[in-house]
């Protein structure tokens, strides 16, 4: 019992000390995810895993190592293939996504070890995100004139007010794989924001940053959010950041979902606190 | 159905030859996963070795008896091979040690061109016999079953013999001993290997000396059967769809390839070749591995390719 | 202090996207060409141009080819002899077949020709990558030797096993001449080499580039790996189509399937990966390195045995040729794997400097 309320002391100095979230506007609900069982041969990753994300929220997803998150991305976007379960996307649903599908529809994703393709300049990078948009074929491209030129050039000036958003202009030449660690995750970024999603799907878009890069990458996500109305499903394991600017948390342990709601509810949840704290079992 | 069978006993024997071959490329695949375009020209090397000092030595020493000429020149063609191994290792491998697969591919590309010029100079680039006592003479079985009994070679069914201990061997060292459980983890995680103390370099040296001694052997026989010539580096090629067809890890499956793709190319020489023209040996045992390869890449008897995200 | 970019800013994302944006590259190029339009065939002797000039042509036109599959695109392809010869003959049975065929066009033919081939013979990259991709294109490259060994129609029931063309013109001018050939090569290897510099710096060679770096996040960006990696295969047949054919028509004149054997393609594999992998200049220079490579052995090693007292007879210098390529392939392979194109690109960078230290 003192353990617990210790706990729950500690979390709740935290959350005075930080400002509290900005009131947002949100919508209907856009993703619905029902019911998501996934397992790999006997290991069990996701078990009957249900929530909703209202749009143009900041929906978090917390817990600890191994609980489930990133597998519950992967079948979001359609990396993981779910055994049960179905999404539901603007009112459309489906058993299981198909990656090109998924980004078609709108969602884009940044991932925990960086898919980056490094032999490109962060310029080509972001440069594929666009890649969707794009619709001369071959042969005009090969010409490189006409409508094919123009078209580049008007991807260019997009993916160059990204670049100017994230802060990167003086690296848009480098290979990416030159690039210290939070750099790149800011070009990870700036792929994803390239391919104008309704919804951003961050996978740990803070690991291994300093306090400054933090609020940096907060700031951008809020700015992402305020200015383009984008819909943000996060996980993230710092907690300060998760209180500051998410409007709902959903808790994920050992493939099961243990919480959910807003941040403030979430984090005086017993279950919740057992989950990061740990007891005597 | 006496034609038949003769066929599908030749096939089983050249299936055999291509085993051996395929031998190689299993266990240096298996234990370093480097996939070593060079095992033909280690057969062809191993074989040329064999057979000059067969030649040279009762020249130099005086000894007639073949059979010690043959085994010496065993011996010393085995421990060049360790020294390939041991320069392979502290050459090219040593080097090459984060490189991705489409490089260290070329490398074994780079180091069998090397071989085979090493070799020819060193050796000399006529065709040269191996005479290991080897009897050149068929035998005809089941005179009762048959009509004519069947023709069996009795070179064919001796080299067979001798593959088949050579696998036995292999597999209780891969699966019994220490130095097999090394080269197993060698196979699945270098570095992790590395930190758990395993030698690396001891270890490759020590793969591709087996390696080495396996592509001897099979330049052995192969060149006993057909002579030690330049063409043998060709063998190399052959034996790709048998690893395709039997799983790149798998001993076993590398035989079970062997024998399909022996049998398999035989047959369809004598059966569908005169229908398109004849010679569809060349391509026969590629396209049956594309096939393979479209349906089930892992072969028979590999592990799943997993791709992780 | 010469190669300065100081002064050259760009006010235009065109100006930023050329193909050449340092104004001393520009002039480079422009240089470099009239050298090779003007200059060499001035001074070039018919030794020359047969013996390497020709040879560098066509196999850079094919080099460029397998880098854009294997370098830019990330599949490997040790069938791309199979593609020449698919060329070649597609563009000899078009051209002996069809009465008054201009050349160019049967050229071009036997690059769709090999086209097909290649698209076909790539659907296994839909299911397998890596050395197992490796030896699916192998089956291409036996499948071909077979082909135009005995399916009599490829070669119009020639009796002899080998064909041949003569009398090549281009619009109505005879090309028999070293110089004439060396022109009508030069000029489709650089209108291809821009086409092909065009299209690696589009989004179509962005795709090949992802898919080469990462295809499950390519997939996850919405580009297509099937689209991507068949149109790969498909552009890069074209151009090897192309060189196949310019190889038998315009080099060999006569020829049999054994001029397109694996060598041909573990050759070509060689020129990509020496040159330098999704580098359009590296395959210049990995060509002219293998191009020139035994001619230069040929002429110095005798001298050098000469030298130290040894008789070099020919088959010792090949079975030399041999040792040398091997080991130069390794220790490239060690000391610079992206290749020469890294190396000149380093070199650049530091005449940057030049003559600062740093």
């Amino acid at each position: 019992m003192n353990m617990m309320t210790d706990a729950a002391s500690v979390l709740e100095q935290e959350q005075d000390q930080a400002p509290a979230a900005p009131a947002r506007k949100l919508g209907e609900v856009i993703l619905d995810v029902k019911n998501i069982s996934l397992s790999f041969g006997g290991v069990k990753a996701l078990t009957d895993i249900s929530f909703d994300v209202r749009e143009h929220e900041i929906r978090a997803i917390i817990g600890p190592n191994g609980a489930g998150k990133s597998s519950m991305l992967n079948c979001i976007n359609g990396v993981y293939q779910p055994q049960q379960g179905s999404i539901t996307f603007r009112g459309q649903t489906f058993s299981h996504m198909k990656s090109r599908q998924v980004a078609e529809m709108g969602i884009a994703r940044t991932f925990q070890n960086l898919a980056l393709f490094k032999g490109m300049s962060v310029l080509d990078n972001i440069m594929t995100g666009r890649n969707l948009r794009i619709r001369s074929n071959l042969f005009l491209q090969a010409l490189r004139i006409g409508p094919a030129e123009r078209e580049e050039i008007r991807h260019r000036e997009y993916v160059e007010r990204i670049i100017d958003f994230l802060e990167i202009q003086a690296f848009r030449k480098t290979p990416v794989g030159q690039l210290p660690y939070g750099l790149q995750k800011r070009v990870d970024l700036g792929r994803a924001l390239a391919m104008e999603p309704q919804v951003l799907l961050l996978d740990e878009p803070m690991a291994g940053m300093n306090l400054e890069e933090k609020q940096d990458m907060c700031r951008f996500v809020l700015d992402v959010n305020d200015e383009f109305g984008t819909t943000v499903v996060l996980i993230e394991h710092d907690m300060g950041v998760v209180m500051d600017i998410s409007d709902r948390v959903v808790v994920l342990d050992y493939g099961k979902k243990i919480g959910d709601g807003p941040p403030d509810e979430v984090r005086r949840n017993p279950d919740v606190i057992n989950a990061y704290l740990g007891t005597a079992h | 159905m006496g034609f038949f069978l003769e066929t599908l006993l030749g096939g089983l024997m050249a299936g055999m030859l291509y085993s051996l071959v395929a031998l190689g490329f299993v266990l240096i695949f298996k234990a370093s996963g480097v996939f070593n375009f060079a095992q033909g020209a280690m057969v062809l090397f191993g074989a040329l070795a064999m057979a000059r000092f067969a030649e040279w030595i009762p020249g130099w020493t005086g000894i007639e008896s073949k059979i010690v000429a043959n085994v010496a020149a065993f011996m010393i063609a085995g421990a060049i091979m360790f020294v390939v191994a041991w320069f392979v290792e502290l050459l090219v491998l040593r080097h090459l040690v984060n490189q991705g697969e489409a490089t260290l591919l070329m490398a074994t590309l780079g180091i069998a061109y090397f071989l085979e010029g090493v070799g020819q100079t060193l050796f000399g680039s006529n065709i040269y016999s191996i005479d290991i006592g080897m009897p050149k003479d068929p035998v005809i079985a089941f005179e009762q079953a048959f009509e004519g009994g069947i023709l069996i070679n009795k070179e064919d069914l001796i080299a067979a013999l001798i593959a088949a201990a050579l696998v036995a061997l292999l597999t209780v060292f891969f699966q019994k001993t220490s130095t097999g459980r090394a080269l197993r983890a060698v196979a699945d995680d270098h570095q992790a290997a590395q930190s758990i103390g395993i030698p690396l370099s001891r270890i490759w040296v020590i793969v591709w000396c087996v390696a080495g001694i396996v592509a001897l052997v099979a330049g052995m026989i192969w060149g006993s059967k057909l002579g030690v010539q330049f063409s043998l580096t060709t063998v190399a090629l052959r034996a790709l769809p048998v690893l395709i067809l039997g799983g790149l890890t798998s001993v076993p499956g590398a035989i079970i390839g062997g024998l399909i793709i022996g049998v398999g190319e035989k047959l369809s020489e004598v059966y569908i070749g005169p229908m398109v023209g004849g010679g569809i040996e060349i391509w026969f045992a590629y396209v049956l591995a594309l096939g393979f390869l479209l349906i089930r890449p892992q072969g028979l008897f590999g592990e799943k390719i997993i791709d992780r995200v | 202090m010469l190669y300065r970019e100081n002064g050259q800013f760009k006010t235009s994302y065109r100006a930023d996207q050329q193909i050449f944006p340092i104004q001393q590259d520009r002039l480079f190029i422009i240089l470099l060409l009239v050298v090779a339009f003007v200059v060499v065939p001035a001074f070039a002797s018919d030794y020359l141009f047969r013996a390497i000039l020709l040879p560098f042509l066509i196999m850079s036109l094919a080099a460029l080819g397998v880098n854009i599959l294997v370098g830019y695109c990330g599949q490997i392809s040790l069938g791309s002899g199979a593609f020449m010869a698919v060329g070649a003959y597609g563009a000899y049975n078009f051209f002996v077949r069809i009465p008054g065929l201009p050349l160019i066009p049967a050229l071009l033919l036997g690059g769709l020709c090999a086209t097909a081939f290649g698209v076909l013979f790539g659907l296994p990259s839909l299911r397998v990558k890596g050395l197992y991709l490796a030896v699916a294109t192998l089956a291409a490259q036996f499948f071909s030797d077979w082909m135009f060994l005995r399916v009599k129609w490829l070669l119009n029931d020639s009796p002899s096993g080998s064909v041949g063309v003569s009398n090549l013109q281009v619009l109505g001018m005879s090309i028999d001449s070293a110089a004439s050939r060396y022109w009508f090569c030069l000029s489709i290897l650089v209108v291809m080499a821009l086409l092909a510099k065009n299209l690696v710096r589009s989004a179509i060679g962005r795709e090949w580039m992802a898919i080469r770096d990462m295809d499950v996040a390519a997939a996850v960006i919405g580009i297509r790996p099937m689209y991507a990696k068949l149109s790969a295969f498909a552009i890069s047949s074209f151009i090897v189509g192309v060189a196949g054919a310019l190889w038998a028509f315009v080099y060999l004149g006569t020829w049999e399937p054994a001029a397109f054997s694996v060598d041909l393609s573990f050759r070509l594999l060689f020129m990509v990966i020496i040159g330098g992998l999704g580098s359009i200049m590296g395959a210049f220079f990995g060509a002219a390195f293998i191009v020139i490579l035994p001619i230069l052995l040929n002429q110095v090693l005798p001298v050098l045995a000469g030298l130290i007292g040894v008789e070099f007879s020919t088959t010792a210098v090949s079975h030399a040729e041999l040792m040398i390529f091997g080991a130069l392939i390794v220790w490239f392979l060690a000391v610079e794997p992206h290749g020469l194109a890294r190396l000149w690109s380093t070199g650049k960078q530091k005449l940057r400097l030049w003559p600062f230290p740093h």
